[in-house]
């Protein structure tokens, strides 16, 4: 660290940034979709009296990808929630995606690979299971 | 409870955990699952899903506010982040698993482990001769330090790699960041600088928590009322403690946070061992 000397180190700065307004405007429109499912939960069942004490799972329609965005498009509060949720999860994926090709870009090969594997395990988590 | 009530209540310690985790730097995932577990009475497996979706929210909203104050290793981020979303993977399907006692035990001993590690004062990392495998990797990096480029060598990779895998499998059990144990990895194994590593790790815990959820998904872990107010309470909380963020004067919060750690670790131990949970 003492060792301060003028040499071609990496400076990730730029790409920095830029994913930071990715990841920021993810964030807010996932939060927006979010708190307007809530608010529409809550002005519709805000009277019933949950239990989670046990665990039981969430019903079969707030599991499954395509049956989420479906729900949601018909107006089904849980269903607006969880596809917020989604969009949340998926920001983080996004910016992976990025990475590949901002390394494309530098044709940094390496890194294209590293990245690529990186989004393959994410998406056996979200498509396969 | 209605659940008005509930989703208030709970967006409200959430709002606080947020606030205090940002404000501290501590990150206020570790104490969602025993506030939800502990003072709701919330199952553990829906407690882990409210709070590992809460953990990539804060994760990409600080990103943006880190990006300005710390210089990240993208390369770092990226080619750990194989260690930790395999970890992560493999700790969601052990979650399915484990009892919930076992959970319980092993989420309190990291929450005192946690509370330890912020309490050590973290010291300037020494310099390394170039390491062999970290230079094929193209992990060395540089960052601007008094207007001149402070030149950083990483070393003991596959020791890091191995930390982070551990790292991983533990966000995907207990539904945290785990962050401190992120910036082992980075700081003491590998020889991260702390300026480097503790950006590098809030932008890798989003991609790791990234793995985890969409088992959890599946799992039916992910109940959208109880991840709501979490959420939105823990991101509404991070952004004000981000904006009242003046280091120099938040040691006695830090402590007193710290305290407050803790003492959920030993409640969840406790808890877990006398099967209450």
């Amino acid at each position: 660290m003492a060792h301060s000397v003028l040499v071609d180190g990496q400076d990730d700065s730029v790409i920095d940034r830029r994913i930071g307004v990715l990841l920021r405007t993810g964030m807010i429109v996932s939060a927006a979709v979010v708190l307007t499912g809530g608010v529409l939960f809550l002005a519709r069942s805000g009277r019933q009296v949950p239990d989670y004490h046990v665990f039981h799972g969430v019903p079969e329609n707030l599991k499954s990808i395509p049956q989420i965005v479906a729900g949601a498009f018909h107006g089904d509060p849980l269903a607006i929630i969880q596809f917020g949720l989604l969009l949340l999860i998926a920001t983080p994926v996004s910016r992976v995606l990025f990475s590949v090709v901002a390394f494309a870009l530098e044709r940094d090969f390496l890194y294209v690979a590293i990245s690529c594997i990186v989004f393959c395990v994410l998406m056996y988590s979200i498509l396969f299971h | 409870m209605n659940s008005l009530e509930f989703s208030a209540w709970i967006a409200t310690a959430s709002l606080l955990a947020g606030f205090l985790g940002s404000l501290t730097g501590l990150g206020g995932g570790v104490v969602i699952v025993p506030l939800l577990a502990l003072l709701f009475g919330v199952d553990i497996h829906y407690a882990i899903g409210a709070s590992l979706v809460s953990v990539i929210a804060t994760s990409s909203g600080a990103a943006a506010a880190y990006v300005r104050e710390g210089f990240s290793n993208i390369r770092i981020g990226m080619f750990l982040e194989i260690a930790t979303t395999l970890g992560a993977i493999a700790g969601a399907f052990l979650s399915a698993h484990t009892p919930t006692q076992a959970i319980a035990i092993i989420f309190g001993i990291v929450l005192l482990y946690s509370a330890g590690m912020s309490m050590r004062r973290r010291e300037a990392a020494k310099h390394h001769p170039p390491d062999k495998l970290a230079v094929s990797l193209r992990l060395d990096g540089s960052f601007p330090e008094n207007g001149v480029k402070t030149v950083y060598h990483v070393r003991r990779v596959p020791l890091g790699f191995g930390l982070m895998f551990g790292a991983g499998t533990l966000s995907g059990l207990l539904g945290i960041g785990s962050g401190a144990v992120k910036v082992l990895a980075m700081d003491e194994a590998m020889a991260v600088p702390f300026k480097v590593s503790t950006t590098t790790s809030n932008f890798m815990i989003g991609v790791t928590a990234a793995a985890s959820a969409g088992i959890y998904l599946s799992k039916g872990y992910i109940d959208p009322a109880i991840a709501m107010p979490v959420t939105l309470g823990v991101l509404l909380g991070s952004v004000l403690g981000a904006k009242f963020l003046v280091r120099a004067k938040v040691r006695s919060v830090r402590l007193t946070f710290a305290l407050v750690i803790a003492a959920l670790g030993i409640e969840m131990i406790f808890n877990g061992i006398t099967g209450r949970l």
